[in-house]
């Protein structure tokens, strides 16, 4: 699945992200079940609030963690996190 | 209603280690009490002899506990769970809480305007249980005139923009309608689709000759569900619960004795699986007389089957070990009267005979005649002396 470079990416209101203290990480909570992201994962489904495309997302963990070259590494989270259904593509 | 699910999603990668941890999985059995008579119903089938149920005060300090533990996904069940007028406070605490909250119902009893107190205590999921697609066969096994009710209130789950799951428990009453029962899934717009092959404890055990399909009924119904399950992708999702009688290898029952679930049955026991009670001697703690971390860290009966070291052969040198835990203990006992046995449904186990007598029962000429025995409180009393 090619991502559309324009689409702007909003978490699922059929699924929860949310932090989990106890276990000290992010979570995707949906029916019965649930998801436990690594951080950069969560850091990429934060961004994902209707407001971002890809570009927006890769520009701002790039400067956030100070590093470069992370397009192909979101892009393909973006489309695992699609296909899960955890987030949607806006047009 | 009941469903099984706990082989599902979060499976923990397999290791020599027992995994350790805390609850993840609280399963709030909130009464005994349901409008409907399910014939494979999992609650025990003496369950009219525990009607004195947990307090509101009682089931907050057991929520608390058990997210304090790290407990993030919560099912309400019961029975039904309509049933307790004050569902929507307790789904409101636990919401607070930061609980995922799952209400798990035949849907019988529920209307629009609880769909909405229950959306603004901040219910997550509603999980609605059909027990055929259509009318007579449905109320023939709810022994409950609730077919239309309940597609009603599929609609109003959807309309108030919950993800909705819709479950149906397969036997060899409805098994030949699967293509049916994926349709009549398609036309309420299902989110989730379980299909739950019933497990034979409880109700279901009691009437496992008139419920067990045939092994060709199941191949046949997984068929259509594998179909369907590629047609609809990113539409609908669909679980399918495994048969396993049919199968070669046991299930990781409750992805391993007191690892990840914790039910608290109506009368306030704690059990590491909502069929434990029937295990002689096990002797569960009640969240009455005990804090939830002291029952999941120091109880005898959590701590029985965690480990390896309860193994008898086949399981205790078998390579499998870690990743089927031995399988269920409660079907362990249910088929060979020692619950420390090897799940007989696997293949090594000294007792396999044992699921296949049950199979060659259930396709006998009498087990078609044979009437079911429907959960209610007359069946239950007269069962349990």
């Amino acid at each position: 699945m090619a991502l559309n470079p324009e689409s702007r990416f909003t978490f699922s209101p059929l699924h929860r992200l949310q932090w989990e203290e106890a276990q000290q990480k992010y979570v995707i909570l949906y029916p019965e079940g649930l998801v436990e992201l690594n951080v950069p994962a969560a850091e990429i489904l934060k961004l994902c609030d209707g407001t971002r495309n890809l570009e927006t997302i890769v520009e701002e963990l790039e400067q956030k963690f100070e590093t470069s070259g992370i397009r192909d590494d979101v892009a393909g989270l973006l489309e695992s996190a699609l296909e899960n259904g955890w987030i949607r593509a806006l047009p | 209603m009941l469903r099984d699910s706990w082989n599902r999603p979060w499976k923990m990668v397999g290791s020599e280690h027992y995994p350790s941890g805390n609850p993840r999985w609280l399963l709030a059995e909130l009464t005994y009490a349901c409008p409907l008579q399910c014939p494979y119903c999992s609650n025990p089938i003496d369950y009219a002899k525990h009607s004195d149920e947990l307090s509101t005060e009682d089931w907050r300090r057991v929520f608390s506990e058990a997210r304090e533990m790290g407990a993030v996904q919560l099912g309400f069940s019961g029975g039904e769970p309509l049933v307790r007028k004050d569902l929507a406070a307790l789904v409101r605490h636990a919401r607070k809480l930061g609980y995922y909250t799952n209400l798990i119902t035949s849907g019988y009893g529920l209307n629009e305007a609880r769909i909405l107190e229950l959306k603004d205590a901040g219910l997550d999921h509603i999980q609605i249980s059909i027990q055929a697609p259509e009318k007579t066969l449905n109320n023939y096994i709810a022994g409950t005139d609730s077919f239309e009710h309940k597609k009603e209130v599929a609609h109003w789950v959807k309309k108030h923009g919950y993800p909705m799951v819709l479950c149906v428990v397969i036997h060899r009453r409805n098994i030949h309608l699967m293509r049916d029962i994926l349709e009549m899934a398609v036309e309420l717009e299902a989110d989730y689709l379980e299909l739950a092959n019933t497990q034979y404890y409880g109700w279901a055990h009691l009437n496992r000759d008139q419920l067990l399909p045939t092994r060709a009924q199941f191949e046949e119904a997984e068929a259509i569900a594998n179909e369907y399950k590629e047609k609809l992708k990113g539409r609908m999702k669909i679980y399918y619960v495994v048969p396993d009688y049919y199968e070669n290898r046991p299930k990781a029952c409750m992805n391993g004795w007191g690892t990840t679930f914790l039910t608290i049955a109506p009368d306030g026991l704690a059990l590491p699986c909502h069929e434990a009670r029937m295990l002689p001697g096990l002797d569960c703690p009640n969240v009455r007389d005990m804090s939830v971390r002291d029952i999941w860290l120091n109880s005898e009966a959590f701590n029985r089957f965690r480990g390896y070291g309860w193994m008898k052969e086949p399981c205790r040198s078998c390579p499998e070990k870690a990743k089927d835990y031995g399988g269920c203990r409660c079907q362990a006992y249910l088929l060979t009267g020692d619950m420390n046995a090897t799940d007989p449904v696997c293949s090594l186990a000294p007792d396999r005979q044992t699921v296949q007598d049950a199979i060659g029962n259930a396709a006998s000429a009498s087990a078609e005649v044979k009437p079911l025995v429907f959960r209610n409180s007359r069946n239950s009393k007269a069962l349990s002396g």
